[in-house]
């Protein structure tokens, strides 16, 4: 059964000066499908995120989203066509309450009775509910990681980008999100980009690697993983 | 619950105790106090105007005078081609704000960082002056108003009774007016912030990256509040230019200096503190005046630097944190 | 022909000016990313030098070319020392107390000499003649004045030790700070030559201009603009953008008044701002210089 691509991108390339860090990427997501990107620092993944979400404009090359060409498109216009994003570095606003950032998040689609109690809702979900009236900034670090993802689905995002989200978690909290990652792959598109390999395998079932700005290898993670291609770029061999 | 009760408390106190100060104060105080406090009121609206910009937009504006300038001028050029101040009100608001409209485009769509916007309002403001104090000959004139450069429009019109050029309004009214419209616009951002367009902003604020990719434009919403910020600022500019006059000197450094330093002092990302932060510095700024051997400037820059690597935050949280901490130390005694 | 010659090298001393006044500004800019607004102050305190050096019986180029950039250096060696360093990485406040600074120079020097100064500095120069029109030899001398100084500024930053620990600095202070380098010293070397060179932007404009307590509002709009319209880069930014801005300035001039000459100078910087954010260089050239 072939379902239609929610994501659909070709060509994709990023030029910054002489340094080409996404070289002419083809990719294409299906509408429901949980695909997680990894490869080795520097290998462009960032770089690709940055593309989709509109923080960066990408130097040559198409993206069409639900069938709009999205290239070029500022992020609140993307964020706007159903797009939810989690950047690398955990971007919350820290100087208000933990209630209010969510709320923020799920008002922009919703009216305000209807944002409370999508926002209720899901500090409850987050098991986050006994912090809402805390000021992000005060939070550990997995605690930021938790809001910031709670913003991410409050807006009902049907396309949702995760950016490391597993960064400086502690074990449980990695399995926890992973069980919350799964939860929410059942209703929506994801892409997650991580290092954690164990994460990874928690929760993939396809995997895209990345190297040097191009598409490595692609399919079902346990045959990736195994690649003796994706095994030396990991031990930092090149390939040739 | 409790919060709220006590915010309605302190609303209410508020209000009455604005009407009945506005009312009340000129009935015990000279004509000389009460023009003098009308004036200060003006100055007080014009911090107000870049508390909600700077504090709450987040938006490094160095030239708010621009916007108190043009306000004072249209209200003039209005009052003047009218014979009645009735229209002037809404034209001192609508051309500084469609002026701060414009500029604002070109800096928020060009995505202007801060220092960059602080360098452009300020610069924008220092030529306004250069342009007005070029306007001397009798050339520069729009309707029956000459521009009048260096020396301005000195017969600047008083307030008058809406649709009746000839009653003027007696200073005690126009100082009822000028506690009204400061009231009415302390309310009115209070309002603003607690909408949905005032929590997206102090949300920029915070984080506008954040901000925009929840799915905000982030540079509609500083454009809209760096507009209504020029607006309020001209509507302080028509209450200092029917008080007093209208010159060039509204666009000066010291006026757009002065007016960072009172919200500096009374403390930025708060509204009270601006307010009595422009009113307090102004009263001790006149009361150097009559030293007579300090030089104003000397003393607003140790102000400001003082400020700054002292007391960044300003005084108005610094009172808050002392009055909320006190008050814990009592209700800690009385309950042990 | 002579009125071509002569707006060319009206547009020409234009740009030079821009330099002389914008570069003390730009070094500094570059340096901390901080437009410090107290440049006027600066200029306006090598006017004050010339003025009381002159006075005191001392010969003109010295007071220009030597002791105004030496005072004003010192002052903003003494300035970076008390104030700005306790305020590094915190950009607005920099900002904000250089403001104050500005304000505590015009209040001191006319809490010292006064609103206004009695003597006026003469021009030293006369009038170059080119057919019916003429021009004054100060502009030429000035002319060859800015060109000097971005040139020994080149050098300086490009072929000296100090040079090379600056630009490094600029780059990647934690860099620099881990190879030894102490950053702290490089600012405030690098915030006494801004000053200095602003300074001597005052003992070069003393002649052309009353030298009065609020003689800085004159230059720093102009200084503000050509600054961020040409970006980070010290030598290039200010350079092409003097030479853009002088150009737009001039013309308009001619065609219709110095006041609104310098609005179509804003004019042209606001709108180059809108498609070039960064400045000139910072969306062409990644240069440091």
């Amino acid at each position: 059964m072939t379902v239609a691509p929610i994501l659909e991108i070709r060509k994709l390339t990023k030029r910054f000066g002489g340094v080409t860090a996404v070289d002419g990427v083809d990719f294409t997501l299906a509408d429901g499908e949980l695909r997680c990107l990894i490869g080795p620092n520097g290998a462009g993944k960032s770089t690709f995120f940055n593309c989709l979400s509109g923080q960066l404009a990408p130097t040559s090359g198409a993206v069409h989203l639900d069938g709009h060409d999205i290239s070029g498109w500022p992020s609140h216009a993307i964020a706007r066509l159903g797009v939810g994003i989690k950047t690398q570095v955990p971007s919350v606003f820290d100087g208000l309450e933990v209630r209010e950032n969510v709320w923020l998040a799920a008002r922009r689609r919703y009216n305000a009775r209807e944002a409370k109690e999508r926002c209720d809702e899901l500090l409850t979900r987050l098991n986050i509910q006994s912090l809402a009236a805390h000021m992000v900034g005060e939070l550990a670090h997995g605690q930021r990681q938790l809001v910031e993802i709670g913003m991410v689905i409050a807006s009902d995002p049907r396309l949702i980008l995760l950016d490391e989200p597993a960064a400086g978690m502690s074990r449980d909290e990695v399995a926890r999100l992973a069980a919350l990652i799964s939860e929410i792959a059942r209703e929506r598109s994801l892409i997650v980009v991580d290092h954690d390999m164990r994460f990874i395998r928690m929760i993939a079932e396809t995997v895209t690697v990345f190297h040097q700005g191009r598409v490595l290898i692609e399919g079902e993670v346990d045959k990736v993983l195994a690649d003796a291609m994706v095994k030396d770029v990991y031990l930092g061999k090149q390939v040739v | 619950m409790r919060a709220r009760r006590w915010r309605l408390i302190g609303f209410l106190a508020l209000l009455l105790g604005g009407v009945a100060f506005a009312f009340g104060f000129p009935a015990f105080a000279s004509l000389h106090a009460t023009i003098q406090l009308t004036n200060a009121l003006a100055l007080a609206l014009f911090a107000l105007s870049l508390a909600l910009v700077w504090g709450f937009g987040g938006i490094l504006c160095f030239g708010q005078a621009a916007f108190f300038g043009l306000g004072a001028y249209a209200y003039a050029i209005a009052a003047i081609n009218f014979g009645d101040t009735t229209f002037a009100w809404p034209t001192a608001i609508l051309v500084p704000a469609a002026f701060a409209a414009a500029l604002g485009y070109f800096m928020f769509y060009g995505r202007l960082s801060d220092v960059y916007l602080g360098v452009v309002t300020l610069t924008v403001t220092l030529i306004l002056f250069q342009l007005f104090n070029s306007t001397a000959g009798p050339e520069y004139r729009i309707g029956d108003a000459r521009l009048g450069g260096f020396n301005g429009i000195p017969s600047t019109p008083p307030l008058n009774v809406p649709f009746d050029g000839r009653a003027y309004l007696s200073p005690e009214s126009i100082f009822v007016i000028a506690v009204l419209v400061l009231l009415a616009a302390l309310f009115g951002c209070l309002w603003l912030l607690r909408t949905r367009f005032g929590r997206v902003l102090v949300s920029i604020r915070e984080n506008p990256l954040r901000a925009e990719l929840l799915g905000y434009d982030v540079r509609v919403h500083k454009l809209a509040a760096f507009t209504i910020g020029g607006g309020m600022a001209g509507l302080a500019g028509l209450l200092f230019a029917q008080n007093v006059l209208v010159n060039p000197a509204l666009f000066s450094l010291l006026y757009t200096a002065q007016v960072i330093i009172w919200v500096i002092v009374g403390g930025l990302g708060t509204l009270v503190g601006p307010i009595l932060g422009s009113i307090g510095l102004q009263y001790v700024m006149a009361w150097l005046g009559t030293l007579g051997w300090i030089n104003p400037n000397l003393a607003l820059g140790v102000i400001l630097v003082a400020f700054v690597l002292f007391v960044p935050r300003g005084l108005w949280p610094l009172l808050v944190k002392v009055v909320t901490h006190g008050r814990r130390l009592v209700r800690g005694n009385g309950t042990s | 022909m002579d009125l071509a010659a002569i707006l060319i090298l009206q547009a020409v001393s234009t740009v030079a000016t821009l330099v002389i006044i914008s570069i003390g500004l730009a070094v500094i800019f570059g340096m901390m990313r901080v437009i410090n607004l107290a440049h006027g102050e600066f200029i306006m305190l090598g006017g004050y030098t010339v003025f009381v050096a002159t006075n005191a019986g001392i010969n003109m180029w010295v007071a220009m070319l030597v002791l105004a950039p030496l005072v004003v250096g010192v002052i903003g060696i003494a300035v970076e020392r008390l104030v700005i360093r306790h305020l590094y990485g915190r950009m607005i406040d920099t900002l904000l107390a250089s403001w104050g600074l500005s304000l505590f120079f015009i209040g001191s020097i006319t809490t010292i000499f006064g609103n206004t100064t009695t003597s006026q500095i003469a021009s030293p120069f006369g009038a170059v003649r080119i057919g019916a029109y003429s021009i004054s030899g100060y502009d030429i001398f000035l002319v060859f004045m800015a060109m000097t100084i971005v040139a020994g500024l080149f050098v300086l930053m490009r072929f000296t030790k100090f040079g090379l620990l600056t630009r490094g600095t600029m780059q990647n202070a934690d860099m620099a700070a881990a190879l030894g380098v102490n950053p702290g010293r490089i600012y405030m070397v690098t915030f006494g030559l801004g000053a200095a060179l602003s300074g001597l932007a005052g003992g070069l404009l003393a002649p052309l201009s009353a030298v009065l307590p609020t003689m800085g509002a004159a230059f720093i709009a102009k200084a503000f603009i050509t600054v961020i319209s040409g970006g980070t880069a010290i030598l290039f930014g200010t350079a092409s953008a003097s030479a853009l801005l002088g150009t737009v300035n001039t013309v308009a001039t001619y065609l219709t008044t110095p006041v609104l000459g310098e609005v179509a100078l804003l004019l042209a910087a606001i709108i180059l701002l809108r498609l070039l954010p960064r400045g000139i260089t910072g969306r062409f050239l990644g240069r440091d210089l």
